[in-house]
């Protein structure tokens, strides 16, 4: 056992403690950015311009008219930015563009005294546009070969040949729809120019770093000329991980000019029109079966709709062909990859950053098949586990494949899941009109950034004279509870109570270069800096204990506050009378901590390689009620067994897997992003723009009966005190909802129905798909009802597209750093369309 | 009128302040067309959040003192970012802050900390404050707890905890689980509480208010002969009842309205009469407190209330404002429509009553004059044995119908004497099946006469493909509906299926 995974008896992890915050968040003091622009004097209020066309040149701007509205102060445009005009990492994405990629799309900002005066400032400005085709749909993309970045490849084995030895070959096609992360607080950012003539930067950001280095190369400063605090988010779910920069460049960049503070908040309907989203998908495919139903061979190819720029598509895409094996042995396997470019919102990290579209495609595929082999779905999904020795089909062992299993059978039992099938079964007989269904499915999903330089992290902690405790670390505050965990990491490494611990916001000149707080690995590599500093802190106190006590240093324990020798507790020291004595004695109590994640390679170009820490493991099963009349639902119930190794803090845990279901449960049955895709006018305009036709769950989609539980025995090696992550891997135990759904809307049919259905599964398209297997009774045609997915029987079906000669495989500049590849990468000028020339950095490969 | 927006405006006109927190504030200097959100942000009271603008959210929820009969109150949660600050003149309200302090918490604040009904926290001030109101609902009884987990009535606890109280608030973090446990682990008040207390008391009066600002002037007289007279002067006045379509407008679509005039609590809009042939519902009171007037005497408004948008949208929004809108997809006109409601509008020159088949002329428009005001809903007795009300919507709580079906039949020794039927979401207006009412009328209620009348009922309207639904599945809806009415006896307001 490692000493970073080695947790000591009584520690403060694995309390079950409320969220740090807590007390400030239900009382209304807890502090957002923009809480602060009423303590701040003399802010101007930006305000966009944007573009009613979802593709168009810009042929005039004339921002004069705005001068004349009482309260404007400045309009800024391309010809204001000192330095590069670009908010992203890819050189792809302008922050004032010349030509407008999507409905929507910002082209000016407006400062002004008020608000009110910046909005009616903007009304004012005059700009003449001169339309461009433009692609909607991820399907008009495909159809005229727009792509854009990488197209990855990822092979084991010998697909055609694995699908010669099946016994059952399908095929089939689905679409389904991306996510609008709807946090429920929107883009936010309040730049100023500070005392020290530094450029500070209050911003809701997931990536404090990045937003430092983007807001840097927009004014064309350097990093240490610029600061970013991040107090706490209100909600991110990787929407704010890549979107924040830019907005917090506008608002330094006013700053800057006006030498005026200057706040920047999006409205709703903004947020939702500016920013990119969850991606939505397409595949085809093809699978094979034995005679079993053991999966022989799967052969895919996932198109991911990226919108207008590259954003972090190429990661997701990465990530999405590395997770479409989910829990499943495919002995022999090929998946495609490619990016559409279309004329929307450039679409962006959320909440397992493609995990779940790649897990999505073959928990449909199983979904689909399963009643065309007659095999129940979930004994065909237990069947397909992997087993020890096994690996994924990019090369990395699957360790523990055995808890998978555990967390399935204790799901099982928890939820009397034969019983109620059957209780099911009779529940349809009965209920014409009314039918359930009953379903589990497992998650089974890779911890750390796939790109391997990302998994670092660092720390500072101060401990004072009076023995009072600071810590400061890379990683932000968004609701997950990173800062709780902290605290307890801290309190728990120090051996002292979780209140002599306080935790300062997170700011760039405190950690430098830090990496963002996502992929779930926020207290893996946050928690082993911060314990890395406390060790550091430690060992010089241990000597000075040693002393005092007269006992050698290896032997003095530090638990509850106070300090002794092992096996002797009744001879001991107060800690803070310890830190005193120590710094009389010219002790140094403070400490930066590092963490890098041990084991880990990847190679992207040819996707290969261990590019996970470990997989984190979850069950659910779930049960629904659709009502044959107009395909409305209710959850009855779920049952969750989820593997966090051993918690470091179980009220947040247990939170985020509850959560993140029901986030997921959003994703795949209510959400619905839905763009004009007509050729009118408001063609590319995002029809779902507000809480009133977005809708997100609300109580009545929590499920009525929730059990949640950790899986147990779950110690992890190797990560900090023995834990794992928690952020992303729940989202995905919401596929039980769905495959409920599916398996409820078949019974409205005779057995054996296969149902297609949408995503997401709302009620219309639950309808249709229960009205598809209403059909299937009577023997009428329906394999059409559900737009854009369709499944055919026999090899010679839909055959998924391969690449051609000019696609390029993922190649991140990263890693051409890494291998000294790079070197004239700094040089100005892009070498491709990877590169990203001055300012070099690695932000959009993870 | 917006030209002097950013010099210091002096605000003309009468306006006393209002109580927030317990600390007397002054409104001098507001914007016309200020929110209250806005206003009490920028006094440093950021506890309200700004999370969609248009009620749906609910993160900016604070408590209003309300009246709960003549000589008591009722602390009311309402979205703050709907309603003009100016409303809110001569009132009393509460926001998180004041509910408690980090140390000193609130007892719902205690339990949303305690149990993990915080995670991002920023829509937590709001949730608070809905959960407050409930909290100190006075009829909040402890009801007894179904052993079988499952059987449970999953929408009330075992404190009485109405979960409908939250149907206005979202979380994208928690999954809800950990905030309703907190809400249904609530006691009930210390009468000691200064909150309980203060129910004991009677609500502020309404304010005689008027601001008069660069941007716009707002209005509540305080007599309906003086709104009148004023609408009279300004027939173009924005009429602003329970706000929740003028916030809307103001922050989502930029209207800045030259004339508001507030008509909500006028008293001669705000009583309940019943006779023996009539109910009439004054035009100004909200949905909530129809609810609770009524208790359930109109069963097909009963089973209309939990189904119109949310709790802190009801405590706003009023009947005349859901008529007065014109909006083809509100709740309430397919209702009224089949009760055969009639619309009583008031002017200078009078009343005149409406029924309400002939109200709606087009796509938000209808046969008010600029210069008349709804001062009243007339729904004729006896009420239909059978009714019922189906909302096809994405989502059950809080979302707004792609098709709403509202019936009230009645059947008279196996035969169909009388059926009134209104749509929603179906045309330009809300509309009555007519063709599917002479489809029933006179025949046996049985399946063959509903299958045949659903056919008909199918291709009644005009239904369009929008984001909420295809025209395919709004017809569909209509299709099925009669079907699921025949079917599902138990469906609620059906309880007066056999009177």
């Amino acid at each position: 056992m490692s000493t970073l995974s080695d947790r000591p008896r009584n520690s403060v992890v694995g309390e079950a403690v409320p969220h740090e915050s807590a007390a400030l968040h239900v009382t209304g003091r807890a502090l957002y950015t923009d809480d602060l622009v009423s303590r701040t004097r003399d802010v101007l209020h930006a305000f966009p311009v944007q573009a009613p066309h979802a593709h168009a040149l810009v042929t005039r701007l004339d921002v004069t008219p705005a001068h004349a509205v009482p309260g404007v102060v400045r309009v800024l445009t391309a010809d204001d930015v000192p330095g590069v005009n670009d908010a992203g990492v890819k050189h792809d994405e302008p922050l004032f563009p010349s030509e407008v990629m999507f409905y929507g799309h910002a082209v000016c900002w407006v400062l002004a005294e008020s608000l009110e005066a910046a909005r009616l400032g903007a009304s004012a400005v005059v700009v003449d546009y001169e339309p461009l085709p433009s692609l909607v749909t991820v399907t008009d993309a495909i159809a005229v070969a727009s792509f854009q970045g990488a197209q990855p490849h990822l092979e084991r084995g010998d697909v055609e040949a694995g699908l010669d030895r099946s016994t059952h070959v399908f095929s089939g096609d689905f679409e389904f729809a991306g996510q609008e992360h709807f946090y429920l607080e929107t883009h936010a950012a309040l730049a100023l120019v500070d005392e020290n003539e530094q450029i500070f930067v209050q911003s809701r950001t997931q990536h404090p770093s990045e937003t430092q280095e983007i807001v840097a190369h927009v004014l064309g400063l350097a990093s240490h000329e610029v600061t970013v605090q991040c107090l706490r988010m209100g909600g991110g779910f990787g929407g704010k991980e890549m979107q924040p920069h830019g907005f917090a460049a506008i608002a330094a960049l006013g700053a800057t000019l006006t030498g005026r503070p200057v706040r920047l908040r999006l409205t709703r309907n903004h947020d939702m029109t500016m920013t990119g989203k969850r991606h939505g998908f397409h595949a085809t495919w093809r699978v094979g079966f034995d005679g079993d139903g053991r999966l022989q061979a799967l052969d895919a190819t996932l198109t991911a709709d990226g919108g207008w720029s590259l954003d972090l598509s190429e990661p997701v895409l990465a990530r999405a062909l590395c997770h479409i094996d989910n829990a499943y042995w495919i002995p022999d396997v090929r998946v495609n990859g490619r990016i559409a470019r279309t004329h929307k919102t450039s679409q962006t990290a959320f909440r397992g950053f493609g995990g779940p579209q790649g897990m999505l495609v073959i928990e449909d595929v199983l979904g689909r098949c399963a009643p065309l082999l007659g095999i129940a779905a979930a004994d065909l999904r237990r069947r397909n586990f992997y087993s020890a020795g096994q690996a994924t089909p990019y090369g990395q062992p699957v360790r523990h494949p055995e808890r998978v299993v555990t967390a399935w059978d204790q799901v099982l039992t928890t939820s009397d899941f034969a019983a109620r099938t059957a209780e099911v079964t009779a529940f349809n007989l009965a209920h014409e009109d009314s039918k359930r269904g009953l379903a589990i499915t497992p998650v089974k999903f890779g911890i750390s950034f796939n790109l391997t330089a990302f998994n670092q992290a660092g720390a500072l902690v101060h401990v004072y004279k009076d023995g009072s405790v600071l810590i400061n670390h890379g990683g932000t505050e968004m609701g997950q509870g990173l800062h709780t965990k902290m605290l307890q990491v801290a309190a728990t490494t120090l051996g002292v109570p979780l209140p002599t611990v306080r935790l300062a916001p997170t700011r760039t000149d405190k950690v430098p270069n830090t990496s963002a707080t996502a992929a779930s690995s926020g207290a893996d590599l946050n928690g082993g800096a911060v314990k890395n500093a406390c060790d550091q802190i430690i060992e010089r106190l241990r000597t000075v204990a040693g002393g005092r006590l007269g006992i050698n240093p290896a032997d003095v324990r530090f638990e509850g506050g106070q300090v002794h020798g092992v096996g002797d507790p009744s001879a001991c020291i107060p800690w803070a009378e310890l830190v005193r004595q120590a710094y009389f004695q010219r002790v140094q109590l403070w400490a930066a901590g590092y963490y890098r994640t041990e084991g880990l390679h990847w190679d992207s170009s040819l996707m290969q390689g261990e590019p996970f820490k470990y997989f984190s493991y979850g069950v659910a099963a779930t049960e629904v009620e659709v009502d044959g009349f107009t395909g409305a639902y209710r959850t009855r119930r779920v049952d969750i067994v989820h593997d966090v190794g051993e918690s470091l803090s179980p009220l947040v845990d247990i939170g985020q897997i509850e959560g993140g279901f029901v986030q997921g449960a959003g994703w795949l049955t209510l959400e619905d992003l839905r763009w004009d895709t007509g050729d009118g006018p408001t063609r590319g305009r995002l029809a779902t723009q507000a809480a009133s036709t977005y809708k997100l769950p609300s109580f009545s989609e929590m499920p009525e009966v929730f059990h949640v539980s950790l899986l147990q025995d779950a110690h992890e090696d190797g990560v900090v005190y023995g834990s794992k992550a928690v952020g992303e891997p729940p989202l995905m135990l919401a596929f039980s909802v769905r495959e409920a759904l599916r398996q409820a809307a078949a019974a409205f049919g005779p057995p054996g129905t296969s149902v297609d259905l949408a995503s997401p599964a709302t009620p219309e398209a639950v309808y249709w798909a229960l009205e598809g297997a209403r059909a299937a009774g009577t023997k009428a045609e329906h394999r059409h009802l559900v737009e854009g997915s369709h499944l055919v029987e026999g090899g010679h079906g839909i055959v998924p597209a391969q690449p051609g000669p000019d696609a390029h495989a993922l190649h991140p500049i990263s890693e051409r750093w890494a291998n000294g590849e790079a070197a004239d990468a700094g040089a100005a000028g892009a070498v491709d369309d990877e590169s990203t020339g001055p300012g070099e950095h690695v932000g959009a490969h993870r | 009128m917006t030209s002097q927006l950013d010099r210091p405006a002096p605000t003309e006109g009468s306006t006393g302040g209002l109580i927030v927190n317990g600390a007397p504030c002054t409104l001098l200097g507001i914007r016309a067309n200020a929110t209250a959100l806005d206003w009490l942000r920028d006094r440093g009271l950021t506890g309200a959040k700004e999370g969609c603008a248009e009620g749906e959210c609910g993160a900016c929820a604070v408590l209003v003192a309300r009246p709960d009969g003549d000589d008591r109150t009722r602390w009311t949660a309402i979205n703050a970012c709907l309603v003009p600050a100016a409303s809110l003149d001569g009132q009393e309200i509460v926001t998180a802050e004041g509910l408690g302090s980090p140390t000193a918490l609130h007892p719902t604040q205690y339990e949303m900390a305690v149990r993990g009904g915080s995670q991002c926290g920023y829509c937590t001030p709001g949730f608070v404050c809905s959960m407050a109101a409930e909290y100190y609902r006075a009829d909040r009884v402890a009801a007894e707890i179904a052993p079988d987990e499952q059987e449970r009535d999953h929408e009330h606890g075992p404190n009485g905890f109405d979960l409908h109280a939250l149907s206005g608030n979202l979380c994208r973090c928690t999954g809800y689980r950990p905030i309703r446990d907190a809400a249904y682990a609530l006691g009930h008040p210390d009468p000691a509480d200064p909150l309980a207390e203060r129910l004991t008391r009677p609500a502020p009066p309404p304010q005689r208010t008027h601001v008069a600002a660069p941007d716009g002037e707002f209005n509540r007289p305080a007599t309906l002969p003086e709104a009148l007279a004023l609408l009279a002067e300004h027939p173009d006045a924005v009429l602003v009842a329970g706000s929740t379509d003028w916030g809307v407008e103001v922050n989502i679509r930029g209207t800045r309205a030259a004339h508001a005039l507030a008509i909500d609590r006028l008293p001669e809009l705000r009583t309940v009469e019943v006779d023996d042939t009539v109910i009439e519902l004054g035009a100004a009171l909200s949905l909530s407190e129809i609810e609770r007037l009524l208790a359930g005497r109109v069963p097909l408004l009963a089973a209309l209330f939990p189904q119109f948008a949310s709790r802190l949208i009801r405590n706003g929004a009023t009947l005349g404002g859901n008529l007065g809108t014109g909006s083809p997809i509100g709740d309430a006109p397919p209702a009224l429509l089949a009760l055969e409601a009639s619309v009583v509008l008031a002017s200078v020159a009078g009343d005149r009553e409406v029924p309400l088949a002939d109200y709606f002329t087009g796509y938000r428009q209808s046969v008010r004059h600029p210069g008349e005001l709804i001062r009243a809903i007339r729904i004729p007795l006896p009420l239909a044995g059978i009714t019922a009300f189906h909302k096809i919507a994405k989502r059950r709580f809080d979302d707004i119908s792609s098709v709403a079906i509202a019936y009230a039949v009645d059947v008279t020794d196996g035969v169909v004497t009388r059926a009134r039927i209104g749509l929603g979401g179906v045309a330009a207006t809300p509309l009555r099946a007519i063709a599917t009412e002479a489809a029933l009328e006179g025949r046996p209620w049985d399946r063959a006469t509903v299958q045949e009348a659903a056919a008909v009922l199918r291709r009644e309207g005009t239904p369009l493909d929008d984001h909420r639904a295809s025209a395919a599945y709004r017809s569909a809806m209509l299709g099925t509906s009669l079907l699921k009415l025949y079917a599902q006896p138990a469906d609620p307001g059906r309880q007066e299926a056999d009177a």
